[in-house]
């Protein structure tokens, strides 16, 4: 199924952000991703972050630094997003995998400079309330908070983007192989 | 320009290239265990598409949590079971027959030199210690590969590292990962493959290549890759015995996945390993190194000898070397859990089965457990583990928990004293 893009942003202002972190391995045994709602980012310890707090809840897209989603393959980090409604991830880089499994999910992981992510944080420093808008097809973001406009565009591979329109990897190989 | 190893399996296996860039390869090995493929079932099932598509590549194992601990893992177990039996998928292991993952499949010749290899699980890389392409990946592409037999990879890009000189006594395969890990950082080697070169691992056994090529992903890396030889040879040469009239044929044919003299590389490392020492981790990340000498007289709680790193044979002989004869000390807990059932008798029929027991170990069943904080030794809040696993992050073996990563040599000594210990100090 096709996914709606951007919204309200909670900042997470560390590197190396690890899987275990977004979803702690106890809760792999569960077997629908559904069940993993309550549980994300559960072990996440940073200034000023609390996951079961207003922040995380509203929001719909996460900014944060680099190697992100870095450590194990379990999908469960991206399925805690999506059954949260964060399809969207903007981040200075990722781990490979959990970056496969955002577009294989048919979910945003957007890579932007850390000049650029610098600029994202420096509004919500201003705000605390940034809300950003996504435009796929212009490759495009469009960030606001205090009273302020940051616009930039993005990279996106060509295979990510279809996946992405197709709505996951299952859809896409699944209408070609 | 001639090509990496990685770069000759991606020719080789190339279905399709919808996109500069991306490569769809043909795989010849879908791997499952219980926690990260049950999902894909239940999302076949309902898409209409319960099918695999070969079951003769596909191998399933039950490792993270078994015997089952709960209701849930009980659960997950019998979804993989079901499935397994279902499809007719022969190369199912379950209870009494199972190992972890990444040390049952080698074990029974299921990787090959050249082959692609997938699992939903990130230290697949492992495999490459056979001269394969073998990937972590997420359920969606594990989805894809059991129905379709197909994976999306952007090209490789690799980065050689030299081991150059001579291990010296009491420093093994782990240290060198460590050590290379401390040198790229956990986020060195993103969407690369690492290829093992030198002397040092061409006088490895496959053991150890396992160990090195395991902690790939731990600096980022894709797949880590060693250079087929005889020494590969001689491990499959039970399995492939009938395939080739000899082994010197079976390692001409080895040989043509060995990169090329002029492969083109994103970086080439070289390290000189003849003066390391014994390598410890101290924070959270794995690239978080020290001597075991600057981290010694750390206190721990538990040692942990195991997991897909060094829970196969040679990693016991090298714990129960330091262990003989001596025993935990009172304030550790000292947990040993042989990889695979075939390892586990092995050990038993060495002798090292009694050395462990004797000095105070608790033996369990193969199984990842406690090195993902599963079950078989969870640590309490505040409690510090030698493990000989790959991953320390912040609550990985419990919540509140902190790890030491080491070598089975190292965590045996540790586990004598109760403070991380240099064993070359025995």
């Amino acid at each position: 199924m096709k996914k709606t893009f951007g919204g309200p942003s909670i900042f997470l202002d560390r590197g190396d952000i690890n899987t275990d972190e977004i979803i702690p391995a106890k809760y792999l045994t569960e077997v629908t991703k559904e069940a993993l709602k309550p549980y994300c980012l559960e072990d996440l310890s940073l200034d000023g972050f609390d996951p079961k707090g207003e922040k995380l809840a509203n929001a719909r897209v996460i900014v944060t630094r680099d190697n992100f989603g870095c450590g194990s393959s379990r999908e469960h980090a991206p399925w805690v997003f999506e059954v949260n409604d964060i399809h969207t991830v903007i981040a200075e880089s990722y781990a490979r995998i959990f970056r496969q499994n955002m577009f294989n999910c048919g979910m945003l992981a957007i890579e932007l400079p850390k000049e650029q992510i610098d600029k994202l944080f420096a509004l919500e420093q201003g705000s605390g309330d940034v809300d950003i808008a996504i435009n796929l097809a212009e490759q495009e973001i469009v960030a606001r908070g205090n009273g302020i406009e940051e616009s930039c565009r993005f990279e996106i591979s060509p295979f990510d983007k279809a996946l992405v329109e197709a709505g996951g990897w299952v859809e896409y190989a699944d209408a070609r192989y | 320009m001639g090509q990496t190893t990685a770069e000759k399996i991606f020719a080789a296996h190339l279905r399709d290239e919808p996109f500069q860039g991306t490569k769809v390869l043909d795989i010849d090995r879908v791997l499952c265990h219980e926690i990260t493929t049950p999902v894909a079932i239940a999302d076949l099932e309902w898409r209409g598409k319960d099918r695999v598509f070969d079951a003769s590549k596909i191998k399933a194992v039950i490792d993270h949590v078994t015997p089952a601990k709960d209701s849930k893992t009980a659960l997950q177990a019998k979804i993989l079971r079901d499935w397994a039996r279902r499809h007719e998928i022969k190369d199912f292991f379950d209870v009494g027959r199972n190992g972890v993952c990444h040390a049952i499949f080698p074990e029974k010749g299921y990787i090959r030199p050249g082959f692609t290899a997938i699992m939903g699980d990130s230290h697949t890389c492992t495999h490459g210690a056979f001269g394969a392409f073998a990937a972590g990946v997420g359920t969606t592409d594990l989805e894809v590969g059991i129905l379709k037999g197909v994976c999306a990879f952007r090209e490789p890009k690799t980065i050689r590292v030299n081991l150059n000189g001579k291990l010296p006594g009491g420093v093994y395969a782990k240290d060198v990962i460590l050590f290379v890990i401390g040198q790229l950082g956990v986020n060195g080697a993103t969407d690369r493959v690492i290829e093992f070169h030198g002397p040092v691992v061409e006088t490895m056994s496959m053991d150890a290549r396992m160990t090195l090529c395991n902690m790939a992903i731990e600096a980022g890396g894709t797949c880590g890759i060693c250079q087929p030889d005889m020494v590969t040879v001689e491990y499959l040469w039970p399995f492939i015995g009938e395939e080739y009239a000899s082994k010197a044929e079976a390692l001409a044919d080895f040989q043509n996945w060995v990169a090329d003299t002029d492969a083109g590389y994103d970086k080439v490392l070289d390290f000189d390993v003849s003066a390391l020492e014994p390598q410890v981790t101290y924070g959270f990340k794995p690239d978080c190194v020290k001597s075991a000498k600057e981290m010694a007289g750390t206190k721990v709680d538990q040692v942990y000898i195991g997991t897909c790193t060094n829970g196969r044979i040679e990693d016991l002989r090298q714990a129960a070397a330091v262990l003989k004869g001596r025993t935990v000390a009172d304030s550790v807990r000292g947990i040993v859990s042989p990889a695979t059932p075939k390892i586990f008798q092995e050990a038993l029929a060495e002798g090292l089965i009694q050395i462990f027991m004797d000095a105070g170990f608790c033996v369990t069943n193969p199984t990842c457990g406690a090195c993902l904080g599963m079950s078989n030794g969870v640590l309490a809040e505040g409690e510090v583990c030698a493990a000989t696993s790959n991953r320390n992050f912040s609550g990985r073996m419990g919540k509140g928990g902190m790890v030491h990563l080491m070598s089975p040599s190292t965590a045996a000594a540790t586990a004598i004293t109760g403070v991380i210990t240099d064993a070359r100090s025995f």
